[in-house]
């Protein structure tokens, strides 16, 4: 069950925490790769580090030219076949809304929601001609349940739902299912800044009573890529250890 | 029949399933074809390939017949 070979990936973000998981995850079910990211030595070092013939695509999500040069450059590399698109690249810029700049909604808004439109309209057009495609965006928990000081991340998460929610209704005679992945807290850059008393404050709403971690993320994204999971769209699998139940 | 007429035709039989006798130039791609939205979107992508033309979206809203696609086509292809 799940085995990706003869499949084809994208995923943005390829070399932070949760993102160089799940990149190792569709490897390791036999998918061949292209890893993006916006930092090219880090990116072409983990490319290395997998291994086998995945290729490192670099772009940067800010810049939606770069956005949709991605996708025709991605499918190219890897053979024009593209089966699987991951957008799991985020930013966050968090403040209370009070305090919070222009600049710092629409950076959040531009790279975490924008850039993951534009990179599902261009796949759909060789996932259409190929009748087959598998859309998986990794959203949050607090797009579901809110955080204070994310106003822009939590819009930006929760705007992936329901836009995934849309194309999966788009798309789905075509064989093409669209879904999200939310994290709860998991082990990361983003999480290993957290002060120490937040950390432990946050265990205690866990009912796993531990932090999540990449791997973790990793099978949900494998089982929503794999041929198995063809009746599965326009969901959202919450991977949090039981601390939001929705 | 025009050689473009031959050929958007046999796109249209390809991507809908519909029989080639179906495909007359006044066919509507909707209303006698059985196309759906997605379809035309697809249908427009093909003939771009298939002859090398640019359909922009205001063009593709116009493109209702199977005459209506073949028109364009021998008016913009190189």
């Amino acid at each position: 069950m799940f085995d990706l070979t003869g499949m084809t990936a994208l995923v943005t973000g390829a070399s932070g925490g949760i993102g160089s998981a799940i990149a190792r995850g569709l490897a390791a079910q036999g998918a061949r790769l292209a890893v993006s990211g916006s930092n090219a030595e880090k990116l072409a070092a983990f490319r290395d580090s997998l291994g086998g013939d995945h290729v490192a695509v670099p772009a940067n999500l800010s810049d939606p030219a770069a956005v949709d040069a991605l996708v025709p450059a991605a499918a190219e590399a890897l053979g024009g076949r593209l089966d699987i698109l991951v957008n799991n690249a985020g930013v966050t810029r968090d403040n209370l809304a009070m305090r919070m700049k222009d600049e710092e909604w629409q950076q959040v808004i531009q790279v975490n929601l924008e850039a993951a439109f534009r990179l599902i309209r261009a796949a759909a057009k060789p996932m259409m001609k190929q009748r087959f495609g598998r859309v998986i965006s990794i959203t949050s928990v607090v797009g579901q349940t809110g955080n204070p000081g994310q106003a822009n991340y939590a819009a930006s998460k929760a705007g992936l739902v329901g836009m995934s929610k849309a194309l999966a209704q788009e798309l789905a005679s075509r064989n093409i299912t669209v879904n999200c992945v939310a994290p709860g807290f998991i082990r990361s850059a983003m999480t290993d800044v957290l002060p120490e008393a937040q950390k432990t404050a946050l265990l205690g709403r866990i009912p796993a009573g531990d932090l999540g971690t990449g791997e973790d993320i990793a099978a949900a994204v494998v089982y929503l890529a794999s041929k198995e999971a063809g009746y599965v769209t326009g969901q959202t699998l919450h991977v949090n250890g039981g601390m939001a139940m929705v | 029949m025009s050689e473009t007429a031959d050929r958007v035709k046999k796109i249209v039989v390809e991507h809908l399933g519909v029989e080639a006798d179906k495909v007359t130039e006044d066919a509507s791609f909707i209303d006698d074809l059985g196309a759906d939205s997605l379809d035309i979107v697809e249908l427009v992508m093909a003939f771009e390939e298939e002859f090398g033309v640019e359909i922009p979206d205001d063009a593709a809203e116009k493109i209702t017949t199977v005459k209506d696609a073949i028109s364009y086509i021998d008016e913009h292809k190189g």
